[in-house]
């Protein structure tokens, strides 16, 4: 019986990258705060969960061709949304640099809890091994 | 798409805010430049932000039409400088040395309170970014620790 170990560390894998993503989106948006006509962005987290979630059930599809579509969990950004804004700017940003900071505060820490999920399957798997 | 490449958004970012106070600076510093004539009045100079895409980073991916709009992007980049076409202010002052003929004295059409509002916002854009490279740096220790005791 093969140990698969992808598959031990369950969802947090996932939820770890997504959070890295979603990171990336936000540091983005907030480097772009005074940018005109630049619109924020940001992933539907929960989407992208359930895409890993289905992608881990063993029913994602192969890719031969390098211009296939990528229906990996991690692969296409079409979680990859725009958010609507509270209040016009003469500009046309739609970047609200304290709710960006917030989110990415928020999510950062939600990275944190991922992480300590991730860390405790690791000593389970590092405990079991050893044999103690 | 890493935690890496937070460091190089949040960089350009902060490059970006730089530049913006150092522009800021220019304008506040020459503020009461006096001239004799329009063309040699110094202007507000204001730069132009733009947002950089991931696809203009990878060449592979801009034959893909489709693809223009992926992404989360890349940080920030200045386009340029341009200098404000607003009205110079014109004062009389014959006793000045660089009066013209009819005595007057041209100024450049920098507005000390706009520039002092830009600086402050600037830097805090800037603390802004700073904030988010720290953030994504505690991150990355955190992942290296993954697996310690």
């Amino acid at each position: 019986m093969a140990i698969s170990l992808d598959k031990a560390l369950g969802i947090h894998q996932h939820a770890l990258e997504g959070r890295v993503k979603r990171a990336e989106v936000l540091a983005n948006n907030l480097a772009n705060a005074d940018t005109p006509g630049y619109k924020a962005r940001d992933i539907d987290f929960q989407a992208m969960m359930a895409k890993a979630q289905e992608g881990m059930s063993g029913f994602g599809m192969t890719r031969t061709h390098e211009s296939h579509m990528d229906t990996s969990p991690m692969g296409q950004d079409s979680e990859l949304l725009y958010r609507v804004p509270h209040q016009p700017s003469v500009d046309g940003n739609t970047v609200d640099a304290q709710q960006e900071q917030t989110r990415f505060m928020r999510n950062a820490m939600d990275y944190q809890a991922s992480f300590q999920f991730l860390n405790g399957k690791v000593t389970g798997i590092k405990k079991a091994l050893s044999g103690q | 798409m890493s935690l890496g490449s937070i460091f190089d958004i949040a960089g350009s970012g902060m490059t970006a805010q730089s530049l913006r106070l150092n522009t800021t600076a220019s304008n506040i510093a020459n503020a009461e430049t006096a001239s004799s004539s329009t063309e040699q009045t110094y202007r507000a100079r204001k730069p132009v932000f733009a947002a950089i895409q991931q696809s203009m980073l990878n060449p592979s991916q801009q034959g893909l039409a489709f693809d223009s709009d992926q992404g989360p992007g890349a940080g920030v980049r200045v386009e340029g400088i341009v200098e404000s076409d607003a009205e110079l202010q014109m004062r009389y002052q014959p006793d000045h040395p660089a009066a013209n003929e009819e005595g007057y004295v041209f100024y450049p059409n920098v507005n000390i309170v706009e520039e002092m509002a830009d600086m402050m916002s600037s830097s805090r854009s800037f603390q802004m970014n700073v904030d988010i490279m720290n953030s994504a740096k505690s991150m990355m220790q955190r992942i290296l620790t993954l697996g310690q005791q």
